[in-house]
């Protein structure tokens, strides 16, 4: 119970405890915290603006979802047109088509016609002659009856 | 559980109240025979479990305090931060200056004096019994010499050189702050003042003594707070050691109360370190203020 050196030097001790502590503890921790605790606030505030950002981000891809949408209607409208389009000059076309070979085969038709005739008549010709010539076997001078079978020919 | 037959109980209680003391006399440095010795005392077992206490506290937070992570700490420097925080904002509810020591010093007190009350738990005859035997075998003394109070802050020495160390810092704010002239004013012209010059003179003198006592009264209030609790859980704990020492019955009476009684300082151990440490921080406080 009595007070006696040992109270001096534990005061020393005292004294070197709050120094260090002072020095070497205190700070550091404290330093540690606060660094901490901004790092929660960064955090925050980050976690905070990206949420800002992803709501900016939807809203932008919904508007252009709805312009896309928008431009694949045009885009279908224009191409039923073109389609009709297409298929009514594709009809212009194939109708001309035809009609140029309708009218080819018609000429070639006709030649095929004169071709014929012409041979025909080469050979009404030939058998006109020989019909004759049996008929004129029994009479009457070659020379002569030709005329007459050539103007006869030419009549046909 | 009297450590030799010979002791009664009044002997056993002041066997275990008795420091371990070295001291100057005329023969030079002896040990455990100072009743003549005076000031030049050293109570070695008090000041050993208080450095050692202390360079605990002082070691453990500074191994947190350097290696401190910021992402992920463990569990040892969550507590840590835990206790440093409480402290801080113990201080900065109560102290609204800027100062670099007081949280610091509000922080040593804490835990130092938390780590010493501590103590107290330790059971009564561990470690007088494991000094006595070190005594007896090891340096060859005789059984009656070994002497060991192991609770450092039931040694009024160890409170009184904090509440001392605290008081000098309470003159020294009160003085750097307000300026000599400003607290010797405090001092002398309050509670009592007057508008007539005469009467001012008159009043000086008593309003000197009361301010002295009131400022005087901090730190014996502080240091004899803490010393009497903790001398007054230690004497308890002996008297229940000596009541477990008396047969079956008071031994099971006894390990109760023991244990009553240690569970009670869960509450008081924490609260005595925290009632010092939150009236160091007022004082300092009111040092700062200005009048």
């Amino acid at each position: 119970m009595n007070v006696n050196l040992t109270l001096v030097i534990n005061m020393i001790f005292f004294a070197a405890f709050v120094f260090f502590c002072m020095k070497f503890v205190w700070p550091h921790i404290m330093a540690a915290i606060e660094e901490r605790q901004n790092k929660i606030a960064e955090g925050l505030a980050a976690s905070e603006r990206s949420q800002k950002d992803l709501e900016l981000a939807q809203e932008k891809a919904a508007e252009i979802l709805r312009e896309a949408k928008g431009q694949s209607a045009e885009l279908v409208d224009s191409a039923k047109k073109r389609h009709t389009e297409i298929v009514d000059s594709a009809k212009d076309d194939a109708r001309a088509e035809a009609d140029k070979i309708k009218s080819g085969a018609q000429a070639e038709i006709e030649q095929e016609v004169n071709r014929a005739r012409e041979q025909l008549r080469a050979k009404v010709a030939t058998l006109a002659v020989a019909g004759a010539e049996k008929v004129i076997e029994r009479n009457i001078d070659e020379a002569a009856n030709n005329d007459m079978f050539d103007k006869l020919v030419k009549d046909l | 559980m009297a450590s030799s037959e010979n002791l009664d109980s009044v002997g056993y209680i002041k066997h275990h109240l008795q420091n371990l003391q070295v001291c100057k006399t005329d023969e030079g440095w002896v040990w455990n025979q100072c009743q003549e010795a005076g000031f030049w005392t050293i109570n070695v077992d008090s000041l050993l479990f208080a450095f050692l206490l202390g360079a605990l506290f002082c070691f453990s937070f500074w191994r947190v305090a350097k290696n401190a992570k910021i992402e992920n700490p463990g569990k040892w420097q969550s507590m840590v931060e835990m206790v440093v925080e409480f402290v801080d904002k113990s201080v900065k509810d109560t102290f609204h200056g800027r100062n670099p020591l007081i949280a610091p010093l509000a922080l040593t007190i804490f835990v130092w004096v938390v780590l010493m009350n501590m103590m107290d738990w330790i059971p009564v005859d561990l470690l007088p019994w494991v000094a006595e035997q070190t005594n007896v075998h090891v340096l060859g003394n005789e059984p009656h010499t070994s002497y060991l109070k192991f609770l450092p802050t039931a040694d009024v020495n160890i409170t009184f050189s904090l509440s001392i160390g605290v008081f000098l810092l309470i003159l020294f704010y009160s003085i750097k702050v307000k300026g000599i002239g400003g607290f010797l004013g405090e001092l002398t012209l309050h509670p009592f003042s007057s508008k007539n010059k005469f009467v001012q003179v008159l009043l000086i003198p008593v309003n000197l003594l009361m301010e002295t006592i009131g400022l005087i009264a901090k730190p014996i209030s502080l240091g004899l707070r803490l010393f009497g609790n903790l001398y007054a859980a230690e004497l308890l704990f002996i008297l229940i050691a000596i009541l477990m020492s008396t047969g079956i019955g008071g031994f099971i009476g006894g390990f109760i109360s023991y244990m009553g009684w240690a569970i009670f300082h869960i509450l008081v151990i924490p609260l005595q370190a925290f009632i010092f440490m939150m009236l160091t921080i007022v004082y300092l406080s009111q040092a700062h203020e200005d009048h």
